[in-house]
């Protein structure tokens, strides 16, 4: 019989939910009861249903324990480990006191998924290289050195299909062959890691559990281009994801699987690790190369572009980490193996960062063309608190929000463009009722005017004034034809921006006018928030009726403005009411009343 | 200038892509950029003090102000935002007597929103240095600051006691 190992998540969100202590207390009771030599306990990177972590998977029966607690470790070695039966509690339900579904595989979450970018989350240990070669690293890029010339691995990668995945869609493989074609010397690869999208988390979880297949990827694209110097550009909020990284380039080094005369062949190819600064408009190829080269990172007129001209002036091909973590499958099982899936004109899978107002909180991937329904309701169990669905909100702030009406929109690059919105970078954030559409635009306008490098007057002046009607519209100020003006600089400022920061901007205006227009009309016009979320508009009251008297409300509240004598209803005092909703929270018995 | 930071400096091999680098070491020395450094810096690169300037308050993680001892940082990603990050950040400014920007005046606590850490899942997220603190609410966030004040006063009397 295999060796049985507990395979504790360690990434980013189990790690602050304390999955290291997790770990640390399983190697002590396996050590207090003599099991330490036969069971392994490895720390693996993310495994993606972050809402219930510290996740823990036990092998080889893929046994998925979750919320798992370091006061649960003596139950869950004595029961489980030594006698075989998981405890109940620690096991998946779809619902409180539902079936338990024990194996990892028959969870909903990951059923539907299909992975390959993610394929190692959770199996291998990303810090050790020697189980990354165990499930066929490296393997590609030796077939490539010792097999195939560099026309044929462009052909592979085009004929594959792939896109790329940092969210314009462009072809991979025709982004290579420019690059091959351009003329210059030396030639450049980067990866771009600066995962700029707020709600996103696609890049730092695959760097995280599987750096060295962005390695990989990024040789084999050096050799197809003919590069030797690479870079990879990553965040400086992503402190684990970085030390990943170093650490598997080093490992790389070491192994001579990076450096010169890779595997005995006349190919070198290094890469050096960049860390951002902090700037969305980075996400933006020419802006990216700027800040690389140390200047001021604004966006430059393509083309030329990179291909031709990029870092230092010299022919450059910069994809984003999970286009590159795709390159090493379909090496190994071929172009018509990755066209196989998805939809007709995006093939293979997507990772996107299901997060928001939905039960199964986490990272998913799945094949081009599934539904957004499928990826809200099936994979991430629907709305939580019997709450209503409102909007899914894609691409960030270059995206949109679609309604339920487009629930059944395939996912795949067109079709979420004709809709509205954009497959973006893959973050998906779920909105309920409880969310105000007009205050997603404002906060949106907010994040791009912010960030807006200044360069171009329309996206620099206009989302201020974008920002500006849109602010007043929430604290009640909106006039009558705010909607007309904020329509006609939404064009203006999409149609004359030079970078793909300005000409998407716009794009969350646009979308939550076009599918919730009543909603920007309740402001304006009746000076209400539906949704009871913009403070001007809303005020809270206790009803009489109802209220028990509890006090849970009045203990709540921050500014002790609720008062009223035990068992007897309560008061708000309107007057030093700060509105933070507190008081709404924590009643139990539906008695606060927000209008 | 302590040695430490001239050694790091001397790393610079005549490379304009290194201005950032340069500024993120200087950073991590002083845990701000002082205008000595960024002098320095100019004097090194040759780079003029006014585009170093430029690149400082172009990019949001540098920052021109000592920060406190332990650096929140609130999220206000589309995620904690639509799970209520405004409540949390307006919860520290009250619970700390500060805005986002400053610094407590016991220099503990600095406080600054961030765009997003990636940490989605467990929204509303802050980050205390390294640490990240996810699923929070206006109680739970108290509860959490008040006990890392404790702590840290409970150090302080530790350290004097020992006569440091």
């Amino acid at each position: 019989m295999d060796q049985m190992s507990l395979l504790v998540c360690g990434g980013t969100g189990c790690t602050s939910n304390g999955s290291l202590e997790i770990r640390t207390a399983l190697e002590q009771e396996l050590a207090r009861r003599g099991l330490a030599q036969d069971v392994k306990v490895v720390t693996t990177g993310c495994n993606g249903m972050c809402g219930r972590g510290p996740i823990l998977v036990a092998q080889p029966e893929g046994v998925f324990f979750h919320s798992v607690a370091p006061e649960d470790v003596p139950e869950l070695v004595e029961a489980y480990v030594i006698g075989g039966k998981p405890p109940a509690r620690l096991l998946y339900t779809e619902e409180q006191r539902g079936p338990v579904i024990p194996k990892m595989s028959e969870v909903p979450f990951y059923a539907k998924q299909q992975l390959i970018a993610l394929s190692n989350r959770g199996i291998i240990d990303p810090e050790n290289l020697e189980e990354y070669i165990g499930r066929d690293g490296y393997q590609a890029l030796s077939r490539v050195l010792t097999t195939m010339t560099e026309e044929e691995v462009i052909d592979e990668v085009t004929r594959s299909g792939l896109r790329g995945r940092g969210g314009a869609g462009f072809p991979t493989g025709r982004k290579w062959a420019f690059a091959r074609a351009a003329v210059g010397n030396p030639k450049y690869v980067i990866c771009n890691a600066d995962e700029g999208d707020p709600g996103a988390f696609m890049d730092r979880s695959i760097v995280e559990s599987d750096p060295h297949a962005v390695i990989e990827g990024m040789a084999i694209g050096g050799y197809a281009i003919g590069a030797s110097e690479a870079f990879v550009y990553i965040r400086g909020e992503y402190p684990l994801a970085l030390a990943r990284l170093n650490l598997a380039i080093e490992q790389a080094r070491t192994y001579g699987l990076l450096g010169e005369n890779i595997l005995g062949t006349d190919f070198s190819f290094d890469i050096k690790v960049s860390v951002g600064a902090g700037a969305f408009v980075c996400g933006e190829e020419t802006s990216l190369i700027a800040s690389l080269e140390g200047r001021m990172p604004e966006p430059r007129v393509k083309p030329p572009f990179p291909a031709q001209s990029g870092y230092m002036g010299k022919p450059t091909n910069i994809n984003n980490v999970e286009t590159w973590a795709n390159i090493r499958h379909i090496i190994l099982r071929g172009a018509e193996w990755f066209s196989s899936i998805g939809s007709e004109t995006s093939k293979g899978t997507k990772v996107f960062s299901l997060v928001g107002k939905v039960n199964n909180t986490g990272l998913v991937e799945v094949p081009m063309g599934i539904t957004l329904r499928e990826i809200v309701f099936d994979i991430g169990g629907g709305i939580p608190d019997g709450k209503k669905f409102k909007a899914v909100q894609s691409g960030g702030p270059s995206g949109g929000c679609l309604p339920e009406s487009k629930l059944d929109t395939p996912v795949d690059y067109e079709s979420l463009t004709k809709a509205g919105s954009i497959m973006g970078s893959g973050g998906l954030i779920v909105m309920d009722e409880t969310t105000c559409m007009v205050e997603v635009a404002r906060y949106f306008v907010a994040f791009t005017q912010e960030e807006s490098c200044g360069k171009c007057t329309p996206c620099r002046e206009g989302t201020k004034h974008m920002l500006d009607i849109l602010t007043a519209i929430t604290e009640g100020r909106g006039e009558e034809g705010d909607i007309e003006i904020l329509k006609t600089m939404a064009r203006n400022i999409k149609a004359t921006s030079l970078c793909g920061l300005g000409q998407t901007a716009p794009n969350p205006v646009l979308t939550t006018i076009r599918y919730f227009r009543d909603e920007y009309e309740a402001h304006i016009r009746e000076k209400r928030c539906p949704s009871g979320v913009c403070k001007p508009l809303i005020s809270y009251t206790i009803d009489k009726e109802a209220c028990t008297g509890c006090r849970a409300c009045a203990i709540s509240c921050p500014v002790t403005c609720i008062t009223g004598e035990r068992k007897l209803p309560h008061v708000i005092d309107q007057t030093q009411c700060i509105k933070c909703g507190m008081c709404f929270d924590v009643c139990n018995f539906n008695a606060v009343r927000v209008e | 200038m302590s040695d430490n930071f001239s050694f790091q400096l001397w790393r610079y091999e005549g490379e304009p892509g290194e201005l950032i680098p340069l500024l993120q070491s200087a950073q991590n020395h002083f845990g701000y950029i002082p205008r000595r450094a960024i002098r320095y810096i100019s004097g090194v690169t040759g780079i003029p003090e006014s585009d170093i300037y430029g690149v400082i308050t172009f990019y949001s993680q540098f920052r021109l102000r000592p920060t406190g001892k332990l650096h929140i940082r609130a999220c206000d990603g589309t995620a904690c935002h639509v799970s209520g990050s405004r409540l949390i950040i307006e919860t520290i400014e009250d619970e700390l007597g500060i805005s986002v920007g400053d610094t407590t005046e016991d220099g503990l606590f600095t406080l600054h929103t961030v765009a997003c850490i990636g940490c989605c899942s467990l929204a509303p997220v802050i980050m205390i240095n390294d640490e990240t603190h996810g699923n929070l609410n206006p109680a739970s966030l108290r509860k959490l600051l008040r006990k890392i004040r404790r702590r840290e006063e409970r150090t302080e009397v530790t350290a004097s006691s020992h006569g440091r």
